[in-house]
């Protein structure tokens, strides 16, 4: 009897470790898409020219398959050297990406914490409306608003400077609907005791809203750096100017021949929203979950 | 007294955010919506005229026409997909490790995602090598299938994260009673976890059908202004009706695009409330 009952748990626990392998499996293959463009790029990157050139030549010579090489014969970094010693316009679109993305960051938390923290915190007969507003407009895609922001861009002058990107983007509203969720969670008893402990407004914002909710403000700082580093459609309507570009509209010509610079960037541009990435994962997670349309 | 006071700590935290959406996206739309009953030249008023010019046009017509089609293809899609893979990984035990690698191409700028694509898909392009074929894949309308596919893998991770978040909110005692009526894994599935993930399926339709627009990225990058004629998406045509300065066809557009998401959008919160108060 007890033999039985051990031989059928043995028997359980073989088939739950072998479905597991069998999913593994079935998820290792989407799994390989997702992650191979990325050791694709490494391993290019490091190819010097006459190894690209022996990849690629077949491709572009017409009848030919491109073959590659997952480790490289003989890695070099010339084309790292090259793109950032010897090639002036990488690395100043690299810092109009930098600049942008820190500077747009910085003001859309400054104006989006106290107004996710207005729609938590306080009630009036206007403020659902208000947020739908919000919501509404943090759906809305580029194509729709574009023309009106061209608009009130031309009016004020600033058409083709970096402003033309800054001002649209610091009143976006899609982190004050995030960070919304994060002060939503703060129970209401605690503020209410806060209160009556004789702790003003600001006071309340500052020492229990912002550390509270540090987890949903971070989560907004995730997702709103992967956006605006890989922003293209705003600049490529509001600058005309190339020497504004930010990096992810720079191109190298793709010309024969130049695919290893070409590669070179690519990896410059992927690392920092990588390692954004690995940092915020937890957080990147939190905020798609937090982006749920409930409430 | 409380509530003057509420409203006035309201507005001092709301306002300077509040003022600026105002100035910069509120009150512009407004003078869109005005602008596109008049010429874009002379300001004069001329009721729907350009309503109606831009339902005769061509590229408006095939624009919306492969919109559509993007959507309806790749909507259902990657619900479908997402929805199977959260299955299998809410009975794995290295969930996490997984949910990282889907959510991977989210971190991908487009212009690295095309560089690849380019590799791929072109005539000598591994894929082409892996089939024995010489297909082009990019120059046909086939271009859209690509496209379909490029946007399923960058959008595939945050889909996978919203049906795992709702299939780990099913309590568990809801599903251990259902094992104990007797309900097999299928059943409980079917009867039991399904029907809850209601809110995941608004969220990720309403996300993913928003997210569509942003395939303009991969389908300029690859293609240009101009690309291959299944790939002219809306957001093409608009960007091309910036370029010539078509303001009046622009604000007309813009006006037609806006309602439209509008009601969609209202029409799924209205459906999601309906959904929860059940």
């Amino acid at each position: 009897m007890r033999r039985d009952r051990r031989k059928r748990r043995l028997f359980c626990r073989i088939r739950k470790i072998l479905t597991d392998a069998y999913v593994s499996c079935l998820l290792a293959l989407p799994g390989i898409l997702m992650v191979m463009p990325v050791i694709l790029l490494l391993s290019g990157s490091l190819m010097s020219a006459q190894e690209l050139k022996e990849a690629f030549g077949p491709l572009w010579e017409g009848d030919g398959w491109l073959t590659w090489r997952f480790l490289p014969h003989y890695p070099t970094l010339s084309h790292y050297i090259k793109l950032l010693f010897f090639t002036p316009q990488f690395l100043n679109a690299f810092w109009n990406s930098v600049f942008l993305v820190t500077v747009i960051l910085f003001f859309q938390l400054l104006l989006a914490v106290p107004a996710a923290w207005a729609f938590a915190v306080y009630r009036f007969r206007f403020s659902r409306f208000l947020f739908t507003v919000y919501i509404v407009l943090m759906l809305m895609p580029f194509q729709v608003t574009m023309l009106s922001q061209y608009i009130i861009l031309n009016d004020i002058n600033v058409m083709n400077t970096h402003l033309a990107l800054l001002i649209p983007a610091a009143f976006s509203t899609f982190p004050v609907f995030l960070i919304y969720r994060g002060f939503c969670d703060i129970p209401r008893d605690l503020l209410e005791a806060g209160r009556i402990d004789g702790a003003g407004e600001l006071g309340l914002f500052l020492r229990m809203g912002l550390p509270l909710s540090s987890g949903s403000i971070l989560a907004a700082g995730v997702l709103g750096f992967l956006e605006y580093w890989n922003m293209i459609e705003q600049p490529l309507a509001f600058l005309q100017d190339q020497s504004l570009w930010p990096l992810s509209l720079y191109l190298p010509a793709d010309a024969a021949g130049q695919e290893g610079e070409a590669f070179a960037a690519s990896v410059l541009l992927l690392l920092p929203a990588v390692f954004v990435f690995l940092l915020g994962r937890e957080y990147l997670e939190k905020g798609i979950v937090a982006s749920a349309l409930k409430e | 007294m409380k509530r003057k006071k509420e409203r006035l700590h309201f507005a001092f935290f709301l306002l300077p955010g509040f003022l600026g959406i105002c100035v910069f996206t509120l009150l512009p739309f407004l003078d869109v919506v005005r602008r596109s009953f008049t010429t874009a030249v002379t300001g004069e008023f001329v009721g729907l005229n350009n309503y109606r010019r831009i339902f005769a046009n061509r590229a408006f017509l095939l624009a919306v026409k492969n919109t559509a089609r993007f959507t309806g293809v790749c909507l259902p899609l990657l619900l479908g997909l997402g929805l199977f893979a959260a299955i299998l990984l809410s009975r794995l035990p290295g969930a996490q490790f997984w949910k990282s690698v889907f959510l991977l191409p989210m971190a991908m700028p487009s212009v690295t995602v095309v560089l690849i694509w380019k590799m791929v898909f072109l005539e000598g392009g591994f894929l082409n090598r892996a089939l024995g074929t010489r297909i082009d894949f990019m120059g046909t309308g086939l271009s859209f299938w690509v496209l379909v596919f490029s946007y399923v893998w960058k959008n595939l991770g945050y889909t996978v994260v919203l049906w795992l978040a709702g299939i780990n909110g099913v309590p568990s005692d809801t599903v251990e009673a259902a094992r104990v009526d007797g309900a097999g894994q299928i059943r409980i599935w079917r009867s039991v976890i399904l029907p809850q993930l209601k809110g995941p399926f608004y969220t990720i339709t309403v996300l993913s059908f928003l997210n569509t627009f942003k395939s303009f990225r991969e389908a300029y990058l690859v293609g240009g202004a101009y690309p291959q004629e299944r790939m002219y998406l809306l957001s093409h045509l608009f960007n091309n009706w910036f370029a010539a300065l078509d303001l009046d066809k622009m604000a007309a557009g813009a006006v037609c695009m806006a309602a439209v998401l509008l009601g969609f959008i209202l029409l799924f919160s209205a459906l999601l409330l309906r959904g929860e108060k059940e």
